[in-house]
């Protein structure tokens, strides 16, 4: 009798394990933890807040329904495949520092044992935070950073859903090919380039460097500088006197804002300053700098002109609401890169790291769900974004305007720069 | 053209190395006379030149006007901050002292994130801005402005220290502050007396570097680690050596981010602060303690 009450009591116990195993195997998840490692303090402070802020609206889309936006995981409230499970970002401040975003990188999978993780700003610091990453076998959205470098590692776990500064610097030269062929704008041949001196920078150097020969320009001035020096005098010196036809930049917002008061005060511009997106792109830059900022060119993923579509006028609004600044393009990548991840999350089978990767793979976003003046979204086999196009725009009356593509510029480029005492 | 060039980055060298000096005079200050090394002055140039911001945004008053207010208002600060915070860690460890600035910068930075955002501000169209031609040469009006100010600011408090009661009684608390009191010196009053000035030479810097320079929280880094080997160049405590050390950094700075590369610029000038302390570790106007 005993013994049948212990085999019961036994049979009972092992139904009841096998039950609660089961049910934490299939526990509905609630939410979807994924990290985030962008500066919040210190250089590029600034940018970070900017584009958390628009990452946290990004959120919003996917947790809630906004049936009138079309664009991916708006029709839905949370992920369908997960029950309706939230998604939840966690964010880490990486100070644009390396090592600490390493650092965060590890905390975020080993502690807060988030699925997958995006970032950074600063190439150097993306670079870092996806080794990091790439060890523990977990994927690592980029979505900012543009240093051709990063997808050139042979890295397993590393996306990036936004176009590379090599094809930016070769559109770089297609416009000013196009400006001389459709516009008669003779800009000259000979290249300056002032450029920071950490990965990002350098590669850009590197892409310039590669492209002028093949457009048939000449670099006569190659300057990197250390970003946030105390006094840009000497290298703005160095620009003036070699007086290239062109200055090529690429600047964090900072030097950005030096460089432009600093130019002004020795009253030198150049007839047309090329900028690689950044410091000149940032909202910042302008409200800062006001109309010394007049006229720079510089290159962008997202313009104005696309507010005509009735999907990024609504996010455009709830932009100015959330950040007092209208969409550009570091609030739009923002808010497309946590779109891109929350696509393959809908499509993942499990939230297994693997599952996650396969589904950033097959990334398949048609045309019309996606912001940007590109054909859908989809990576290569190196993670990178292939159908990444860049725009030209200019600052016009303190606003960034589309001039090329001309397709879809709303206004005529101002070329050559006119000079400080002929505004 | 080649020299006009050259002379043109010499000139934009001197204004850039009297606003590293006009910084460094105030940390040399307290260095010399309570042989401590105030990690923040660089941060207490930054809430100056929040404060001179807030006071042309609010009160559209120019950073020429707001100049003496600020310096006031910094003067207290300094010596609330050394009563406060500093005075517990004198006599103490090196080490407490360090970390007790230390703490004060981190203390700054946030502070300043948390009430005005990290967003870079600037003021715009102040009195003194633009340029002005001599010749072929092109001089920043607000970096010439500058200049002057801390040659000025230099002379006065050099005189201050030499020629006054109140300097002689500083000067006597630095030689040897166990013996002060027994002439009838306070050292604490001597020592917030110090701290006060050091920040109020501060803030002229700070207030002038608004006139053309952006401002935000962690503005005071660079300047921070120039102020340092400036000072250490010119010799601790020593206020003419940490003028005109602050003056080598600028020009060796223009000439060789002209001459080699711009982003070496500062490798030369770190190269030279660790030749001169090699050689001659006490500064280059220092005297052995």
């Amino acid at each position: 009798m005993l013994r049948r009450f212990f085999i019961c009591l036994l049979s009972v116990l092992v139904i009841l394990s096998i039950m609660v195993g089961v049910n934490s195997v299939f526990a509905e998840v609630k939410e979807i933890k994924v990290g985030v490692v962008i500066p919040l303090s210190g250089n590029l402070a600034t940018t970070g807040n900017l584009l958390k802020q628009s990452m946290e609206l990004a959120i919003e889309v996917v947790n809630n329904k906004y049936e009138n936006l079309n664009v991916p995981m708006a029709e839905t409230e949370g992920f369908p495949n997960f029950d309706g499970a939230k998604l939840k970002m966690i964010f880490l401040d990486d100070q644009s520092n390396p090592e600490k975003s390493m650092g965060s990188v590890d905390q975020l999978i080993s502690q807060e044992k988030v699925c997958a993780v995006m970032g950074s700003i600063s190439s150097t610091v993306t670079a870092t935070a996806s080794q990091a990453a790439e060890r523990l076998g977990v994927p690592f959205l980029s979505h900012t950073s543009s240093s051709p470098g990063l997808t050139e590692r042979g890295f397993k776990w590393f996306f990036r859903c936004c176009p590379d500064d090599d094809l930016f610097t070769k559109n770089f030269f297609q416009f000013m090919e196009d400006a001389k062929k459709e516009k008669s704008i003779e800009l000259g041949k000979t290249i300056a380039m002032l450029y920071e001196n950490t990965l990002w920078g350098s590669d850009v150097a590197k892409a310039i460097r590669k492209y002028a020969p093949q457009f048939d320009y000449k670099i006569i001035a190659d300057l990197p500088y250390t970003s946030r020096s105390a006094s840009l005098t000497s290298e703005i010196q160095r620009l003036k006197a070699a007086n290239a036809d062109i200055v090529m930049l690429a600047s964090y917002v900072s030097d950005a804002i030096l460089i432009q008061t600093t130019m002004k005060d020795m009253n030198y511009i150049p007839p047309i300053m090329l900028a690689m997106d950044s410091g000149h792109n940032d909202p910042n830059f302008i409200k800062t700098v006001g109309d010394l900022a007049n006229y720079i060119v510089s290159r962008e993923v997202f313009t104005s002109t696309l507010l005509g579509d009735p999907t990024v006028a609504e996010i455009n609004e709830m932009i100015i609401e959330k950040t007092g600044f209208p969409l550009v393009q570091v609030t739009a990548q923002g808010f497309m890169g946590v779109l891109v991840l929350a696509d393959a999350l809908s499509r993942a089978e499990s939230l297994e790291p693997e599952a996650i990767r396969i589904a950033l793979v097959e990334t398949d976003i048609p045309q019309e769900k996606v912001i940007f003046p590109w054909p859908g979204i989809k990576f290569n086999e190196k993670g990178q974004v292939s159908t990444g196009r860049g725009i030209m725009v200019q600052i016009l009356d303190q606003k960034y305007k589309p001039i090329w593509p001309f397709e879809i510029a709303n206004v005529e480029p101002i070329l050559p720069i006119p000079g400080w005492d002929e505004r | 053209m080649e020299n006009m060039i050259i002379l043109q980055v010499i000139l934009s060298g001197i204004t850039a190395g009297l606003v590293y000096g006009l910084i460094s005079i105030g940390l040399s200050l307290i260095w010399g006379i309570m042989d401590m090394v105030n990690f923040a002055h660089a941060d207490f140039m930054m809430l100056s030149m929040y404060f001179t911001y807030i006071a042309w945004s609010k009160f559209a008053l120019d950073p020429m006007y707001s100049l003496p207010l600020i310096m006031i208002l910094m003067f207290v600060i300094g010596v609330v901050v050394y009563l406060a915070i500093v005075r517990k860690t004198v006599g103490g460890e090196i080490v407490t002292q360090i970390l007790a600035t230390f703490g004060i910068v981190v203390f700054l930075q946030n502070m300043a994130q948390f009430l005005w955002s990290a967003n870079y501000q600037m003021i715009r169209n102040p009195i003194v801005s633009g340029s002005f031609a001599l010749g072929d040469l092109f001089l920043q009006k607000a970096q010439v402005v500058s200049g002057i100010a801390s040659l000025m600011a230099a002379g006065l408090i050099w005189i201050f220290i030499h020629k006054t009661k109140l300097g002689w009684a500083l000067q006597a608390t630095a030689q040897n502050r166990g013996a002060a009191p027994l002439i009838g010196i306070n050292v604490n009053k001597m020592f917030s007396i110090a701290w006060g000035i050091g920040l109020a030479s501060v803030a002229v810097a700070g207030v002038l570097l608004a006139n053309y320079y952006y401002i935000f929280p962690q503005v005071g880094a660079t300047f921070q680690l120039l102020a340092l080997i400036a000072v250490a160049l010119g010799g601790f405590g020593s206020i003419p050596g940490a003028l005109l050390a602050g003056l080598t950094v600028g020009i060796i700075e223009a000439l060789s981010g002209f001459f080699i590369e711009p982003a070496y610029k500062y490798v030369v000038v770190f190269s030279l602060y660790i030749v001169v302390v090699l050689i001659r570790p006490q500064g280059l106007f220092g005297t052995h303690h």
